[in-house]
């Protein structure tokens, strides 16, 4: 009875009355309304007051964010090390080069997201956006300096570590997610070993593997670099959770598609490159979109077998006698770093959710 | 399109051979004796190297170090003494049980938290609704190793020392060395009072594991109820008897008595329940708004209450559609633990990275370490299955 009368008694358009409904519609949501801007008060006025108006800004004076620890934040560290933080021990006179690919990665991405371009152009764009990056990472040709990857870190080193595990990962998990579904058995049951082994295991122990385990197994002489390891355990790791979201958009296809096109006469392979996957691939794109959010995330890991990535480096600043305690800064300041990237990302794989589609299909 | 290739036909004929040879039903086998074989060749190759590298490098292969004096220290011992004269097994079952540990308290926190946010989430409240989105927002958009360190760094950077430990409630006191609250001591006459709790625990479990005798609406909620009112009665009761609560002091340098939580358990706590719910309130918000609309307009149509709608009409249904992805969320929170060796709580990676370090046995110890998250993932798999068919559809019951 009362929720009609509420109903009846609420007229929009009035603030008002949206405040009655949206804040005070019963007493317990009016206690809640309460208690959550007495938390507010308590907590927001000090923390920016914290954060931004006692902070300390400029790395000049390090003593003065010891004076002033507890009271006021000290970004004094960040400005100190930005550079650090954005391109690791690159040198520093081509600091230009990372910076470049940091601009052409960003360009990809946007790219992509704006589904404007025909697929294969944005293919080839990509193939050879990323022979650029390497071009320009490595050096050693055209008369630029060659660069050794160990020297490679930073912001930079994340965002490669990511783009270029999705760039190897996502045609793996395609052929995974086929293979699964194979009428082979042989083929279906290692498939089926394979993701589920690698999806029951946390990442650090595949990590550990790459980095303990290959060099044991390679014979003598043989190395690959830290780096190359990491990555290809990464993109292994990140493959078998993909392989799970394209097989879920194959599953989506129902079996009359298939069908339709074996009684036009195609052969398998046509029948997947033209009619399967152009549909389960997009149907698959806002749970890729979470996956890939996922896996940005998972570089960070990499802190952990000593890589020099965005977060170690953070870590690693903060190892210098005159930034040591300076902890909590410090870790915001990743935190927002990789929030910056995963936010845009999310709100992006929702924007793309169907059920969103459909309500701007029908707003229009 | 091999259709007019019949097998039976291919006797005579190089022609027909090929054809027979390319034939859809024997193309498959030769494909997967193929891969059989570069398989085989390709372990074989990396067994055999690995032996040879094992073999320079002086490790003997096998399981036989776990004998073997470990000699290094272990923080957190709670669940099972260890010193460092005991042996790798030991320290190894250590850190097992300190993977469990933080991970089960974990899953039951992230749980609570995550339905409460979930629900919450949807409340016309908008400020309630606003202030969870956030939440939700910002904590999965973060990698859990930084918030980790952030935790960690706010626990031993930001809070004083033990000696002016806050104190926000009677008897709990946080410093820079973590959470110290009261804990409940057995006193010497408690052998009636485990008989008892063992025996409410025993009919509680009976109930659960009951014949699905489709019991009414009244007795679902009834049972429970009498049981935990029951259990509660029965621990009062004997409170008097045989329990005493034990408070931390201060004294010299530390606190004694009570429960003391390292600062790297706390926020390995933390941060993993934090984080977990976040997901988990997802699930959810997500499970309730699957539910028709129609559902809950017929039930208020009814005249069930808003608390009836959700016990009797809602949650069933929601529960689902929550349960499938729940169970994947406990896996990865299980799996997430592993972090734990980023701030340095000696969960089983941290143990048996130190055991590979110093042992060299590299195969046996990743060996060892998938083993066990691959059975704790199966376990948390069985146990959420059963748990799921229970509310599954009676149809859809296999």
């Amino acid at each position: 009875m009362s929720r009609a009368a509420n109903h009846t008694a609420a007229q929009p358009g009035s603030a008002f009355q949206w405040l009655r409904i949206g804040l005070f519609a019963s007493w317990p949501s009016s206690i809640a309304t309460v208690a959550i801007l007495y938390l507010a008060w308590r907590i927001i006025p000090p923390f920016l007051d914290w954060a931004l108006i006692q902070a300390v800004w400029s790395s000049e004076h390090p003593s003065l964010c010891r004076e002033l620890a507890g009271k006021g934040a000290c970004w004094a560290f960040i400005t100190d090390k930005y550079r650090f933080i954005l391109f690791g021990t690159y040198p520093a006179d081509q600091h230009w080069r990372p910076a470049l690919v940091v601009v052409i990665l960003l360009g990809l991405y946007t790219l992509s997201a704006a589904r404007t371009t025909h697929w294969w152009i944005l293919g080839a764009l990509w193939l050879a956006g990323l022979a650029l990056i390497g071009v320009l990472m490595w050096g050693g040709v055209f008369g630029l300096s060659q660069v050794e990857n160990e020297r490679w870190g930073g912001l930079t080193l994340t965002l490669l570590l990511a783009t270029f595990g999705l760039a190897l990962a996502f045609p793996l998990s395609i052929v995974l997610a086929l293979a699964r579904r194979s009428e082979m058995p042989l083929v279906r049951w290692l498939t089926i070993a394979y993701i589920e082994l690698i999806r029951g295991v946390p990442l650090i122990s595949v990590l550990f593997m790459a980095s303990v385990l290959l060099p044991l197994f390679l014979p003598a002489g043989v190395s690959i670099d830290k780096l190359l390891r990491a990555q290809l355990a990464m993109a292994l790791f990140a493959a078998a959770y993909l392989a799970e979201v394209v097989r879920g958009g194959l599953q989506a296809i129902p079996r009359q598609q298939e069908e339709a096109a074996q009684a036009l006469g195609l052969t398998y392979w046509q029948r997947t490159w033209y009619v399967i996957l152009p549909q389960a691939l997009t149907i698959a794109i806002p749970p890729l979109v979470n996956t890939f959010i996922g896996f940005f995330k998972d570089t960070s890991l990499v802190v952990i077998i000593g890589l020099f990535d965005f977060l170690t480096t953070i870590k690693v600043s903060l190892s210098e006698p005159t930034w040591t305690g300076f902890g909590v800064e410090a870790y915001l300041f990743a935190a927002f770093g990789y929030f910056l990237f995963c936010y845009p990302m999310s709100r992006y794989s929702r924007h793309l959710e169907p059920a969103h589609q459909e309500s701007l299909v029908r707003e229009r | 399109m091999f259709g007019h290739l019949d097998p039976a036909k291919a006797g005579a004929g190089q022609k027909n051979l090929t054809a027979a040879f390319l034939a859809p039903r024997l193309r498959p086998l030769l494909y997967q004796i193929l891969l059989a074989a570069a398989l085989c060749l390709a372990a074989w190759y990396l067994v055999s190297s690995a032996a040879q590298n094992l073999s320079d490098l002086g490790i003997a292969a096998g399981f036989g170090f776990l004998s073997r004096e470990a000699g290094f220290a272990i923080g957190e011992t709670t669940l099972l003494s260890y010193s460092a004269a005991d042996t790798y097994l030991r320290a190894l079952a250590v850190g097992f049980l300190n993977t469990v540990r933080a991970a089960t308290l974990a899953i039951v926190f992230a749980t609570a938290l995550g339905v409460l946010i979930g629900l919450a989430r949807l409340s016309t409240n908008w400020l309630v609704a606003k202030a969870t989105a956030g939440y939700v927002e910002v904590l999965r958009n973060v990698p859990l190793v930084v918030q980790l360190f952030f935790w960690y760094a706010l626990i031993t950077e930001s809070l004083p020392g033990p000696g002016d430990a806050l104190h926000p409630f009677p008897a709990i006191f946080i410093s820079n060395r973590g959470l110290v609250f009261p804990v409940f001591k057995l006193g010497p006459v408690d052998g009636w009072l485990i008989a008892l709790i063992l025996l409410a625990v025993l009919i509680i479990v009976a109930w659960i594991l009951r014949p699905a005798s489709a019991p009414t609406a009244h007795q679902q909620i009834k049972i429970p109820v009498a049981l935990v009112a029951g259990s509660a009665a029965t621990l009062f009761v004997s409170a008097s008897a045989g329990i005493e609560i034990e408070y931390p002091v201060f004294s010299g340098f530390n606190f004694t008595g009570g429960v003391s939580l390292s600062p790297e358990f706390t926020a390995l706590f933390v941060g993993l329940t934090l984080y977990t719910a976040a997901f988990i309130a997802e699930i959810v918000r997500a499970g309730i708004l699957a539910v028709d609309r129609g559902q809950f307009e017929a039930a208020h149509s009814l005249g069930l209450t808003q608390r009836q709608v959700m016990r009797f009409i809602v949650l069933p249904q929601a529960l689902r559609v929550i349960v499938p992805p729940l169970t994947s969320q406990y896996m990865n929170c299980t799996k997430n633990s592993s972090l734990a060796v980023a701030i340095g709580y000696p969960d089983l990676v941290s143990v048996a990275n130190t055991t590979i370090n110093q042992t060299g046995q590299a195969v046996e110890g990743i060996a060892i370490i998938m083993l066990v998250y691959l059975s704790i993932s199966l376990a948390i798999s069985a146990l959420m299955n059963w748990y799921n068919r229970r509310f599954a559809l009676r149809g859809n019951r296999r």
